[in-house]
């Protein structure tokens, strides 16, 4: 299964075995210095197995431990505790399953996968979030695919894998494995509010010239049309951009991202929404938003100051605390930039996210894999809908759900996109460029920048990957 | 006794010791060892010689981050020493001679109590206070004083000031404990130097720059070094008040956020650790640097 990573560390381990053969060095030392340093060179330690059968697909031993850990951030932790635990212990009330929080999963996670030790699932989120491509890399993430090919959990006659919305598999896959569950399905889109819109009589804007246009009105308003955190979230900026981009040229525009192509930086679709996005910002924002945060901006659209806000589904749930009485989320496609947009109109950027993985080096990790599987069971997921106003990857889940009305705003996104959804893992699969991207998207945006400095900008540092 | 003398000794510092080899002079060893490897933090370690030097060399950013740190090693030391210098002055002596004592200037008590505040703060806490103090719209405290039409200035998210800013609060954090040591140092002068100084005349700039500085020549030279560590650092401020994080467009980068995304972001342990020997060898080189310059003769009392 990891073999292909694990083959640098054999000569390493058989050396020390060999080292230790000859005693020259005591058993407790090789353990300890693999723990140091290595981070889990040891061989697997014994792992929780039980009988296979049709209600345990994956031959979780029932009487194993299971430790879980969840980030407890924007989704909060209480669809764990509430739904997925219960239905765990539903099935195997032997198990005694150990629940931990944390705001910061690598600090916590990752002294713990260098001691060998790591917890069975971990919810990988959050600002302190591990590298998964490194983890996968080492060898310490568990294979997912019997999960995804074992029968869903409550809908008879399909397997996992059948049950999600089409794409999110492929967004769990490392070189053509699943090692990963994204979980959690996020639209994107320009967020307003709907009773100021429907007070002042702003119809939504289809075509850029729609856009700009409304933008003026809003600006003789006295409110600040558009607006995203330069200071710690010029990514759903660069989203935005590149959104628009995807829809000029295709989704082509974002595989060639992936990939590192060469010049895929400096296709022309991505100028020409670099261009257009760049007017935004000079013309219909303001400079002041560089230095702000995301929360301070949300704030801001929460009390009209804002019009447009770019961001992705949870920011309802988010802002739940803060939202005034009678401030209604809602959600629109980004407008057409050209009159000849490859994309429809209603196309939009829809990924799934929220990383959840099993550890390949824990003491069990089918159940941890059986864990994912009850996650991904229909009524667990409407649960966790419902808990969370996120929208999961199991398809049809939050369907004839009355929850908020930004959550039934972001269905009908979906709906109305049918198959024309996109995304891109670029920013994960090479971090420093994610890095330079938001600087250099503040370029852009609020100094004055060109789309013709911001590609050349972008395509000499994935140049230097 | 002369019998007894080494289990003695070693018995005390067998446990500092001990904790220092493990906590410090191992954890330097892995870094240098760590350094000449790829390891992404995770999993195989790979060797791959100077590699992480050579990209260190070329990295844009990296000659930046120095640059920054120098900025900052020649700036906050120099601020904090002379501001705290002037108000140690005031807070002692600035009050001229009565009844043969000398005194600072009138409610100089409740000053230095004023003045070791920010000191109790905990950094974290100062970078938020200051985070708003800096904000570029109006809840901003600066810009929010500011008469209307006149700004807003941008502070943190404008290149040119972003740095300034990060300087300012760490002169304004420091200052504090250094007025307290030198007061300290000038509590130790005796009061005859002060006294015969005045009958002859002496003016309090006379004063300060005759009597005071000279006879505190050691404890600014240890000041220096401090503070110098202290620029060598500024971690925290970096990381919670600048925008992206160092930024704008890595404006306010320093060498340790640098080793701090390299090592828990970009899972390039190895690089970081290259970085890490780099700010190991600069702040050393300051060390021996500093305490060679201004060594001179001390004053005998």
């Amino acid at each position: 299964m990891s073999d292909v990573f694990a083959q640098p560390e054999w000569d390493r381990r058989t050396l020390l075995r060999r080292a230790a053969a000859v005693g020259l060095l005591a058993t407790p030392a090789v353990s300890m210095l693999s723990a140091c340093v290595s981070g889990g060179s040891d061989e697997p330690q014994d792992q929780a197995e039980g009988e296979k059968s049709n209600t345990n697909p994956l031959g979780v031993d029932p009487k194993a431990p299971l430790e879980v850990i969840i980030f407890n951030g924007g989704l909060g932790t209480k669809y764990a505790t509430d739904v997925d635990i219960p239905s765990y212990n539903k099935l195997y009330p032997e198990a005694k399953v150990t629940f931990s929080q944390t705001t910061e999963v690598g600090k916590v996670v990752q002294p713990r996968i260098n001691a060998g030790d790591p917890p069975d699932m971990v919810n990988n989120a959050g600002a302190g979030l591990m590298d998964m491509a490194a983890i996968v890399k080492a060898g310490q993430a568990q294979d997912l695919t019997d999960l995804f090919n074992a029968p869903s959990l409550d809908i008879a006659g399909k397997t996992v894998k059948d049950t999600l919305v089409p794409g999110a598999y492929d967004q769990n896959l490392f070189d053509g494995k699943p090692y990963v569950l994204n979980y959690a399905f996020t639209v994107y889109g320009l967020w307003y509010n709907a009773a100021l819109f429907k007070k002042n009589n702003w119809t939504l804007p289809k075509t850029w010239a729609e856009f700009t246009a409304l933008c003026d009105k809003i600006k003789a308003a006295g409110i600040t049309p558009f607006a995203y955190a330069g200071a710690n979230a010029a990514y759903y900026q660069y989203l935005a951009i590149l959104t628009s981009a995807a829809k000029i040229g295709g989704t082509e525009v974002l595989k060639a991202l992936d990939e590192n192509a060469d010049g895929a930086w400096t296709a022309e679709p991505i100028k020409q929404a670099a261009a257009a996005w760049a007017e935004i910002g000079a013309k219909y924002s303001d400079r002041k938003f560089a230095g702000l945060r995301h929360t301070e901006v949300q704030l801001q659209q929460n009390q009209d100051r804002v019009a447009f806000y770019p961001c992705g589904s949870w920011l309802e749930n988010e802002q739940a605390k803060d939202t005034p009485a009678g401030f209604e989320y809602a959600v629109i496609p980004l407008p057409s930039v050209t009159g000849a947009d490859k994309l429809p109109q209603t196309a939009i950027y829809a990924a799934a996210g929220e990383m959840y993985y099993a550890s390949s080096k824990g003491k069990n990790p089918r159940g941890g894999m059986e864990y994912l599987r009850h996650m991904l069971g229909k009524a667990n997921a409407a649960e966790f809908t419902k808990l969370t106003k996120v929208l999961t990857v199991v398809q049809g889940a939050a369907d004839g759900l009355t929850v908020s009305p930004g959550l039934t705003s972001g269905n009908e996104l979906v709906k109305a996109a049918g198959s024309d959804y996109f995304g891109y893992r670029w920013p994960d699969l090479y971090k420093k460029l994610d890095t330079e991207c938001q600087a250099a998207t503040n370029q852009l945006m609020f100094q004055g920048g060109t789309a013709d400095a911001f590609c050349a900008r972008m395509q000499k540092a994935a140049d230097a990957v | 006794m002369r019998h007894g003398k080494y289990p003695f000794i070693i018995g005390f510092l067998a446990v500092p010791v001990a904790l220092y080899v493990t906590f410090v002079v191992a954890a330097y060893l892995q870094t240098f060892q760590l350094a000449l490897t790829d390891w992404s933090g995770l999993g195989p370690i790979t060797y791959v010689g100077f590699d992480n030097f050579v990209t260190m060399w070329n990295d844009e950013l990296f000659w930046r981050s120095v640059q920054h740190n120098l900025f900052l090693l020649f700036a906050l030391p120099l601020l904090t020493i002379v501001i705290a210098l002037v108000f140690a002055f005031l807070l002692n002596v600035g009050g001229g001679t009565r009844g043969g004592i000398t005194r600072g200037v009138r409610g100089s008590k409740l000053y230095r109590v004023i003045f070791f505040f920010p000191q109790l703060l905990a950094l974290a806490i100062v970078a938020v206070i200051f985070g708003r103090v800096f904000s570029p719209d109006q809840s901003g405290m600066i810009n929010g004083l500011l008469p209307a039409g006149w700004g807003p200035i941008l502070f943190l998210a404008d290149k040119d000031l972003a740095l300034l800013c990060i300087l300012v609060v760490l002169v304004w954090q420091a200052v504090g404990f250094y007025v307290v040591l030198f007061s300290a140092g000038m509590g130790s002068v005796p009061q005859e130097i002060y006294e015969a100084a005045a009958l002859d005349g002496a003016s309090r700039v006379t004063l300060f720059f005759r009597v005071t500085v000279p006879l505190l020549w050691s404890t600014i030279q240890v000041a220096w070094v401090y503070l110098g560590i202290a620029a060598f650092d500024a971690f925290a401020l970096v990381n919670i008040m600048t925008v992206e994080r160092g930024g704008p467009d890595g404006a306010t980068s320093v060498l340790a956020m640098m080793i701090y995304r390299n090592a828990f972001e970009f899972s390039q342990a190895g690089y970081a650790s290259a970085l890490g020997v780099s700010l190991f060898i600069l702040t050393l080189a300051f060390a021996a640097l500093t305490l060679r310059v201004t060594r001179r003769d001390a004053v005998e009392l």
